[in-house]
């Protein structure tokens, strides 16, 4: 009986070892790749640090059991929102556009103005997301004070979804 | 012999962990590993065409993913031009995938930047087929047998591009010759072996690609 047991807990680390060594979950690159740095206005870098949320900080916040829930809007491309976005968040169309900001505008207007939003695109590298600065000004001016953009530095699949955070997909 | 049960939950719980990391996001990229086959897929190109992956077997693809709105995209778009006009004839094919939410931008920006190479409209489940394309631009370089043998995420040094498609061109089948990554390593050798008057868009020792209008045609002009 004893050696049984022995024998499936050897099976059993076996396991955990070889599927949790063989795939790489994060994806992958060529070993040789390098970033192309490129001069470049980025204009998310102006959206002050203070109206920032990291990904792990709204983790917790989403996770928390009190406390007042977040809306929560992405802002841009609606074929990668389909793909995968944060769980009860909405698409309003990329803020880079006269008629996604509309459509922002349109679905702030009967906001409170103390509600918490957070509002979050993924599309590129933060500094080339040319939806999120536009779509926090839109914000600030029509008078929001409780805004936090949420901060993706390289795209939403490498600091979200290979993070192992939740995600949500189609419409 | 309690203790002996107390071991077997570990193991399990280690073992319940290990599948869930397997399956915590949708469609995550650890099914696409280097060296496994391209996923086939077939779509109507800008130009109404039929474009099937499979058909472009036997040569090097770069697939490229990407949108009109993607800054790193649209300084890319440019070199991939200049590479397949350079490479068209060793068997390099360049395949863009837009990841627009409609045609009609994407039709504009192709005669704007004047590309050579067909493209089409993606979606969420080309883009799934591929492991998840949850940002751009991605591209995935194949080789001459349809196998995946690099994908990056984000830009890339033009450098990059051309050492990796040159040696997979030159793997079964025409040798690349002149690629010398002691002097491609430097972007504006690059350039240079592309023909473009790399110093009309050159600051300092900074790389800077034409900007995303009329100067982009002009440098595409030059080739």
């Amino acid at each position: 009986m004893k050696n049984h047991v022995v024998l499936v807990v050897s099976i059993m680390v076996v396991l955990f070892l070889v599927l949790t060594i063989s795939v790489p979950v994060t994806g992958y690159s060529h070993p040789s790749a390098s970033v192309l740095v490129v001069p470049y206005i980025f204009q998310a870098n102006s959206i002050p640090a203070a109206g920032l949320i990291q990904p792990e900080e709204l983790i917790k916040l989403l996770a928390a059991p009190q406390g007042e829930k977040p809306l929560l809007i992405q802002v841009g491309s609606h074929v990668l929102y389909q793909e995968a976005h944060v769980p009860g968040s909405e698409y309003v169309g990329p803020a880079s556009s006269a008629a996604g900001l509309e459509k922002l505008r349109q679905r702030l207007q009967s906001v409170a103005r103390k509600t918490r939003i957070i509002l979050y695109c993924g599309c590129c590298p933060w500094g080339h997301c040319p939806n999120i600065k536009p779509a926090w000004e839109l914000s600030q001016s029509m008078g929001f004070s409780n805004v936090k953009v949420l901060y993706i530095a390289e795209n939403f699949g490498t600091n979200w979804v290979d993070k192992g955070y939740p995600t949500a997909k189609g419409d | 012999m309690r203790y002996l049960w107390i071991l077997i939950g570990a193991a399990g719980l280690l073992l319940a962990l290990a599948l869930a990391s397997r399956h915590r996001s949708p469609g995550h990229t650890g099914q696409l590993q280097p060296g496994s086959q391209a996923p086939e897929f077939s779509v109507i190109a800008l130009d109404g065409k039929q474009l099937n992956l499979a058909s472009y077997r036997g040569k090097v693809i770069l697939l490229d993913f990407w949108a009109t709105w993607c800054g790193p995209c649209r300084e890319e778009i440019p070199i991939f031009v200049q590479l397949q006009n350079k490479y068209r004839d060793r068997g390099l094919q360049i395949i863009g995938i837009s990841m627009d939410d409609g045609p009609e931008p994407v039709r504009q920006f192709y005669r704007d930047f004047h590309m050579n190479y067909p493209v089409a409209l993606g979606g969420a489940r080309l883009g799934e087929l591929y492991g998840g394309i949850f940002g751009l631009p991605i591209a995935f370089l194949i080789g001459r047998d349809g196998r995946i043998d690099a994908k990056h995420v984000g830009p890339t040094n033009p450098s990059m591009w051309e050492g990796e498609i040159t040696r997979l061109l030159a793997e079964n089948g025409s040798s690349a010759g002149e690629f010398n990554p002691a002097v491609s390593n430097r972007p504006e050798c690059y350039l240079a072996a592309c023909n473009v008057q790399f110093n009309a868009l050159r600051r300092r020792d900074r790389v800077k690609f034409a900007p995303f209008n009329s100067s982009t045609t002009n440098v595409l002009s030059m080739t």
